[in-house]
């Protein structure tokens, strides 16, 4: 299949099961709003060694959050419901909760429900007053610009982590204009997260190594600079790999996002250098979910 | 299917217990079932039909006709439906209910939604005092659930309260809100003297400024994020709490009662 001078591979991207869950961060203004959720879904890029997946979903307008300001929903995925909840936790009292005027709710109303203020109220120190409205419990939390309103609960749904595609070009400038291209209409798409800086990955992985202790190492195949040392799958004329990984909250999610994206990366086409559309999977054996590229842009 | 409607017939000299005509105590009833039940009044017993005309069948949905104040204990502990109450309900209109909709069109008695554990209560008119309290010598009063009072109420509304809302148009008497442990008054009238007398925790939230007790400290004024969910809560309501309008989050704070744990707080609304 060829796009627009791009070549899409017959391959599949691999994504595997997780948990997710939503949160709305409302603030006085959205820079603030903003500043609390880059807080909250920072060093979140991958599960290997951050814990959690975060990511913005995105920007709320005033009329769509709890408290009629401005706010952002943020996403977190894990690989178990114990992780994930340790994570949201943690984040929502270092990051939420010390963020100046700051108030924090759910963003996802069914599921398995895990603590998002639940325990953050001690810090409250006995002056903590609860609220049971509209059967949502909320806390109101006493601290030094006001009162930290957030709701006890949030819901916990399964999920798809690791959806991906991975983009190959001409120069290095050339394959980021792309990727940049691509986030922009992929953060169009609600109940997705690009969870890497920007949502571009360049160092993407493979399975094992030959160091014992790590259980991922570089992707070698797709490294332009060991095209001659290694079993390559890069033709001589790519100079430049990224990659963009996507969680979402089903596998249609993932879907509509893999294709504005691809599509993004195609509509600059072979004229800007991109050359071909790849993605990552570990043979069909890692991950149950697959993204056929060929099958999402027919 | 219209509505099990009952036509109170004549207004009996004692007090009538309601207590059984209630829509999970009366299914798989037959209306001649249901004419046979008896109701206790005074040291006597009487057969429904002796004190009401009855029509409709619905069960679920009971209107009560020329109702007055000595029909005691209407919805007492309802479990789902509904009872339209037309002119004046007695003592303990809906005592216990654990979910469903009691309205009333006229005036309440003493102890309505008295331990109330959910459901909605509306009384167009007043109601007596102790609304949403507690039996006397109990320590729990109303555990959840909204009472909507369009007129004014007696004293000690919300006495020893655990949860819920109380919603009052008009003026509230005197200790309201007293020993309260939790839960949210909001009086949009005027508030009488011993306001929140021995509260533990919880909210009065008041459109006028009280007369507060000694044991009540200034916290100064303050925006409070809580509050335009509060009043986004209210807007299904058929009520003046539904106008957003009405609405406001800049309020002075105080907390009490200070001869208790101090927990609670006077919430006056601002500017």
């Amino acid at each position: 299949m060829i796009i627009n001078g791009v070549t899409i591979d017959a391959t599949f991207a691999e994504a595997f099961p997780m948990k997710a869950t939503r949160a709305i961060i409302t603030a006085q203004n959205e820079k603030w709003a903003m500043i609390s959720a880059q807080a909250m879904t920072g060093f979140a890029t991958s599960v290997i060694a951050c814990g959690c997946e975060a990511g913005i979903e995105r920007v709320l307008d005033p009329s769509e959050t709890p408290d009629g300001r401005p706010g952002v929903s943020i996403m977190i995925f894990a690989m178990g419901g114990k992780g994930l909840a340790k994570q949201l936790e943690t984040r929502a009292g270092q990051c939420v909760l010390t963020s100046p005027t700051s108030a924090l709710f759910a963003g996802i109303d069914g599921g398995t429900r895990i603590a998002l203020g639940k325990n953050l109220r001690y810090f409250g120190d006995g002056f903590q007053v609860s609220k049971l409205i509209d059967g949502k419990r909320y806390w109101r939390i006493p601290v030094m610009d006001g009162e930290f309103l957030t709701e006890a609960t949030t819901g916990q749904v399964e999920a798809v982590g690791g959806g991906n595609f991975l983009v190959l070009a001409e120069s290095q400038p050339q394959a980021l204009a792309a990727c940049e291209a691509a986030i922009e209409e992929m953060r169009k798409i609600p109940n997705v997260i690009m969870p890497f800086p920007g949502g571009v990955v360049r160092s993407g992985s493979k399975v094992g190594s030959k160091y014992k202790s790590l259980g991922a190492s570089t992707n070698d195949a797709f490294c332009p600079t060991l095209k001659g040392a290694t079993k390559t799958d890069l033709s001589p004329e790519i100079e430049s790999v990224m990659e963009i990984v996507i969680d979402g909250l089903t596998k249609e999610d993932i879907d509509k996002a893999m294709r504005v994206g691809i599509q993004a990366v195609c509509d600059l086409g072979a004229a800007n250098g991109i050359k071909r559309i790849s993605a990552g999977n570990y043979g069909g054996k890692l991950g149950p979910f697959h993204f056929h590229l060929q099958e999402i842009m027919a | 299917m219209s509505a099990l409607t009952l036509t109170l017939k004549h207004r009996p000299d004692q007090r009538v217990d309601m207590s059984p005509l209630v829509p999970h105590l009366l299914e798989g009833l037959e209306p001649v079932q249901i004419a046979a039940l008896e109701l206790q009044t005074g040291k006597r017993k009487v057969r429904v039909d002796e004190l009401f005309t009855i029509s409709g069948s619905d069960i679920q949905t009971i209107v009560i006709k020329n109702s007055f104040s000595k029909l005691d204990f209407i919805g007492k502990e309802l479990q789902g439906g509904s009872i339209k109450v037309e002119g004046d309900a007695g003592a303990y209109l809906g005592f216990g209910i654990k979910s469903g909709e009691i309205e009333v069109d006229g005036n309440s008695g003493l102890y309505t939604g008295c331990e109330m554990k959910k459901g909605f209560i509306k009384i167009t008119g007043n109601a007596g005092d102790f609304l949403g309290g507690a039996l006397p010598g109990n320590k729990m009063g109303m555990k959840g659930g909204t009472i909507l009072v369009k007129g004014n109420v007696g004293e000690r509304a919300g006495d020893h309260m655990r949860r819920g809302n109380i919603l009052i148009e008009g003026n509230a008497g005197d200790y309201c809100g007293s020993r309260m442990t939790a839960g949210t008054i909001a009086v949009m009238g005027q508030t009488g003297r011993f306001l929140g007398y021995a509260m533990r925790r919880g909210t009065l939230l008041l459109w006028n400024q009280p007369q507060l007790s000694a044991s009540f400290n200034d916290c100064g004024a303050h925006t409070l994020a809580f509050l335009p969910i509060l009043f986004a809560s209210f807007k299904k309501l058929n009520s003046k709490f539904a106008d957003t309008s009405i609405a406001f989050n800049r309020v002075q704070r105080y907390a009490g009662d200070m001869s208790e744990i101090g927990r609670g707080e006077v919430l006056v609304k601002l500017g």
